[in-house]
C-alpha cells in the first residue's frame, strides 16, 4: 500500500494540538451538591479540594491528518483511543488544547446509533442518517444504494425487531457508509457481520479514502483490519502518541509492547471497556511470581498471579486467560470455574496455574478476564483486561522446529497410527 | 480549504452555534415523526387517540370542577372553558417534562455521536405545539357548536395576538425544561421533583378555575406565576372569559424569554462535558 503521510503539498484536515483530557477518579458525577459546594469554597481558599485523584486520558496530543489519509489508531485498553476519538466527534470536550478540523465529521463510534427496534428499516435509514447529519434530500437520493448495500431488501418495510442481529449491523453499516462527510470516524465498527460482508465493508471504506480522497480515521485492535485498511498509523500509550508513522512499523511496536516485557502489570488507573457492562469485580494487578523473565520453557505450567476487588458480593466467580499468537487471534483458552465466593469490599489473589505444553514455542499475549456463568452456561464477563506476555522458548528435545505461520500455535498430541 | 470546526477546551457561555441547529431542521422532523410513529404503534385506536386524550380530560374536568365541586367559570360554557385551559396548560406542562430529562435520557445516543443537542428539546417543543394544535381545531369546532346552539360564545378579535402567547408559553416550557435537563446531569434530586412539582404548579394556575374565583388579597400572589397571565390571557384572547393584567403579562414576557435564553445557554455549556458526569 502507497505509503502517503508527510507527502510534500499534502493539505492538513485535522490538526491536534497539545491536546490533554483530565477525568476524575472515583465517584464520577455521583458528587452531592454539599459535596460540590464544599469542593468550591476549598479550591477558592487556595486549598486542595480534597476530590481525589485524576486521570489524564490525553496527555498532550499533538497530531497533523491529511486529506485522503486512512490513520489507523492502537493501543491498549486505556490508552486513550476512544477518548480521542471521542473529542474529535465532539461528544466531550478537551481539558486543554485545540483541535481545528476542515469539513464535515461522521463518526461512527457505534453501529446502529438511535435505531428503533419499532421502527422498519427504512425508517431508521432515515433517522439514522439525519442523526449522523444527512439531509432528507441526500437520504432519498442515497436510498437505494443503502439498501442495496445492506443485502436487506426483502425486510426493508419489517420492523427491525424481527431482523437478525447479522442484518441489523449490515443496515447500520450501509447508512454510515454513504454519508458524505470529508472525514469519517469509525471504533471497531468493521467488526461486524460474516467475513463477506467484513471484507465488503473494508473495500468500501479503501474505496472511500483512495478513490473519493476522502479521510479516514480507524480505531481497531484487529491488525489485520488495521494492515489492509490504513496507510498510516499512530499507537498510543497512557494518553501519549508514542509513534507516528508505517502502518506495518506501528503493528510492530503494538504486538512487542503490549504490555511489553514486564513481568507485573497495574491495573488501577485503567478505565474498563464501554462494552462491559458489570464492575462485580475489577483485577488489580497480575504478576509473574519468584522469575527473572518471562520466558517459559516448553513443557513448564504458566504460572501467573492476579489481585482483584470485589466491587460487589460475588459468587461461583470464573476465570479464563485468552491467549493470543502471532496473527492476533486468539488460539487458546483455559478457564477455571466457580473457584472463589466473597463478599464485596474483600480483595483476594490467587496463583493460576496453566498447562501450556500444547503451545508451540513462540510470542504470546493474553488477555484476562474475570466472568459469572449465566443460566444458559453463556458467559457473564465482568471484568476483563490485557494480560501479562509471556514466551514459550524451545527445549532441546523438540522434535520437529515447528513452523507457527503455517501450521498455527497450537500443538496437538502425536497421531496414534492404527 | 477553510478551518471549518474548532474544538477548543474553553468556551464562552455566550458562544453558542445557531446555525447549526438549522443544518439539523431535517432530524427535528425525524425525532418528531419518530415520535408520533411509536406513540400509537401496536394500539387498537391509532391516531385516535391524538384527539381522544384532550377530549376525555377536558369532559372529567367539566364533570369534577363543574359537576361537582361547583367552581364558576365566569359564566363561559363549561367545557369551552377547560378544554382551552387543558390545552394551553397541556402544551407548556409537556414542554417542561418532555425536555426535562434531555441529557439523562439521551446519554446514549449523545455518548455516541455529535449533532446539535438542541435539536432534541426543539422537537419536543414541536410535538407538544402539534398537540396543542389538533386540540384548538377541536376547540374550534366546539365553539362553533356552542355558537350554533346560541350559548353566547363570541370571538375576541384580540385573538390574533394569540400566536404570541403561545410562543411565550412555548419558551418559557422549554426554558424550564432544558435547565432542568441540565442541573439534573449533576444533580439526580430534580427529576424526581419535577413530576409532582408540575401537578403543584397546574394547581397554582388558573387551568382549572378562573381568576376571579381567588379572593382579592390573594391575587397579587398570582403575579408571582408567570403561567397564570399566560393561561388567564389565552382564554380572554379567544373568547373575551376573564379579564387580562397588562403588567401580569409583562411579567410573564420577561419571564418567558430569560428563562429561555438563560436555558439555551446553560444547556449549550452542559453539552460540552456532560458526557464525563452521567
Amino acid at each position: 500500500m502507497p505509503h502517503t503521510n508527510n507527502v510534500q503539498g499534502a493539505e492538513p484536515v485535522i490538526e491536534i494540538e497539545n491536546l490533554k483530557k483530565q477525568y476524575r477518579l472515583g465517584s464520577i458525577g455521583g458528587r452531592t451538591l454539599r459535596e460540590d459546594v464544599h469542593s468550591w469554597w476549598e479550591r477558592k481558599h487556595g486549598r486542595d479540594d480534597g476530590s481525589g485523584d485524576t486521570f489524564m486520558a490525553l496527555d498532550g496530543i499533538d497530531l497533523t491528518v491529511y486529506k485522503a489519509d486512512a490513520l489507523g489508531i492502537v493501543g491498549s485498553n486505556g490508552a486513550g483511543k476512544s477518548t480521542l476519538l471521542k473529542i474529535l466527534s465532539r461528544i466531550t470536550a478537551p481539558t486543554e488544547g485545540e483541535v481545528r478540523i476542515k469539513g464535515r465529521i461522521a463518526s461512527m463510534l457505534e453501529v446502529g446509533t438511535g435505531f428503533h427496534k419499532e421502527l422498519t428499516g427504512r425508517e431508521n435509514i432515515y433517522l439514522n442518517g439525519a442523526i449522523l447529519g444527512m439531509s432528507k434530500a441526500e437520504i432519498d437520493r442515497k436510498m437505494d444504494d443503502i439498501i442495496s448495500f445492506s443485502e436487506c431488501e426483502k425486510f426493508i418495510d419489517t420492523p427491525v425487531k424481527r431482523y437478525s442481529s447479522g442484518m441489523y449491523v449490515k443496515l447500520a453499516f450501509s447508512v454510515a457508509a454513504h454519508l458524505d462527510s470529508e472525514i469519517l470516524i469509525m471504533d471497531e465498527v468493521l467488526a461486524v457481520g460474516d467475513m463477506k460482508f467484513q471484507k465488503k465493508c473494508i473495500d468500501k471504506m479503501t474505496e472511500i479514502s483512495k478513490k473519493e480522497g476522502r479521510t479516514i480515521l480507524y480505531v481497531s485492535h484487529n491488525m489485520a483490519t488495521i494492515k489492509s485498511l490504513c496507510n498510516r498509523c499512530i499507537v498510543l500509550d497512557k494518553g501519549k502518541l508514542v509513534f507516528n508513522g508505517d502502518t506495518q512499523d506501528a503493528v510492530r511496536l503494538y504486538l512487542d509492547n503490549v504490555p511489553s516485557d514486564k513481568m507485573s502489570v497495574d491495573y488501577d488507573n485503567i478505565l474498563r471497556p464501554s462494552w462491559l457492562c458489570r464492575d462485580d469485580v475489577r483485577i488489580k494487578r497480575a504478576w509473574y511470581e519468584n522469575r527473572e523473565s518471562s520466558i517459559f520453557k516448553s513443557g513448564e505450567p504458566l504460572l501467573v498471579n492476579a489481585e482483584w476487588e470485589n466491587i460487589k458480593d460475588v459468587q461461583k466467580l470464573c476465570f479464563r486467560i485468552e491467549i493470543t499468537g502471532s496473527d492476533d487471534n486468539p488460539c487458546a483458552t483455559a478457564c477455571v470455574y466457580d473457584f472463589y465466593d466473597g463478599s464485596s469490599g474483600d480483595k483476594a489473589n490467587r496463583g493460576f496455574k496453566v498447562d501450556t505444553s500444547m503451545l508451540a514455542p513462540g510470542r504470546y499475549r493474553t488477555m484476562y478476564t474475570f466472568f459469572l456463568r449465566g443460566n444458559l452456561n453463556e458467559s457473564i464477563d465482568v471484568d476483563c483486561m490485557q494480560g501479562l506476555d509471556f514466551e514459550i522458548e524451545a527445549d532441546g528435545i523438540q522434535r520437529l522446529k515447528w513452523v507457527n505461520k503455517n501450521w498455527g500455535d497450537c500443538i496437538l498430541p502425536d497421531i496414534e497410527v492404527m | 480549504m477553510q478551518w471549518t470546526t474548532h474544538i477548543k477546551s474553553k468556551r464562552g457561555f455566550f458562544d453558542i452555534n445557531l446555525r447549526e441547529v438549522v443544518e439539523y431542521r431535517d432530524l427535528i422532523v425525524m425525532f418528531v415523526k419518530r415520535y408520533f410513529t411509536l406513540s400509537y404503534k401496536q394500539t387498537i385506536l391509532g391516531p385516535l387517540w391524538l384527539i381522544l386524550k384532550p377530549v376525555i380530560s377536558a369532559a372529567i374536568y367539566t364533570m369534577v370542577f363543574t359537576g361537582i365541586a361547583h367552581i364558576s367559570t365566569d359564566g363561559a360554557p363549561a367545557l369551552l372553558f377547560y378544554m382551552t385551559g387543558n390545552a394551553v396548560w397541556t402544551f407548556f406542562a409537556s414542554c417542561v417534562t418532555s425536555n426535562a430529562g434531555t441529557f439523562t435520557d439521551n446519554a446514549d445516543i449523545f455518548g455516541k455521536v455529535y449533532f446539535p443537542r438542541l435539536v432534541m428539546p426543539i422537537s419536543n417543543v414541536v410535538v407538544g405545539a402539534i398537540n396543542l394544535l389538533i386540540s384548538s381545531v377541536l376547540i374550534t369546532i366546539t365553539a362553533v357548536v356552542y355558537a350554533v346552539m346560541g350559548k353566547g360564545v363570541h370571538v375576541n378579535p384580540m385573538i390574533v395576538f394569540l400566536p404570541v402567547l403561545i410562543l411565550l408559553a412555548g419558551m418559557a416550557g422549554m426554558g424550564v425544561g432544558i435547565i432542568v435537563s441540565s442541573v439534573t446531569t449533576k444533580y439526580r434530586d430534580l427529576t424526581v421533583m419535577v413530576g409532582f412539582g408540575m401537578q403543584l404548579w397546574m394547581y397554582a394556575t388558573p387551568v382549572v378555575y378562573p381568576v376571579s374565583q381567588i379572593p382579592q388579597k390573594f391575587r397579587i400572589l398570582m403575579m408571582f406565576n408567570p403561567c397564570a397571565p399566560l393561561l388567564e390571557g389565552v382564554r380572554y384572547l379567544c373568547f373575551g372569559m376573564g379579564t387580562i393584567e397588562p403588567v401580569g403579562i409583562i411579567v410573564s414576557t420577561v419571564f418567558s424569554i430569560g428563562v429561555f435564553v438563560f436555558g439555551v445557554l446553560l444547556f449549550n455549556r452542559v453539552e460540552k462535558t456532560f458526557m464525563d458526569v452521567v
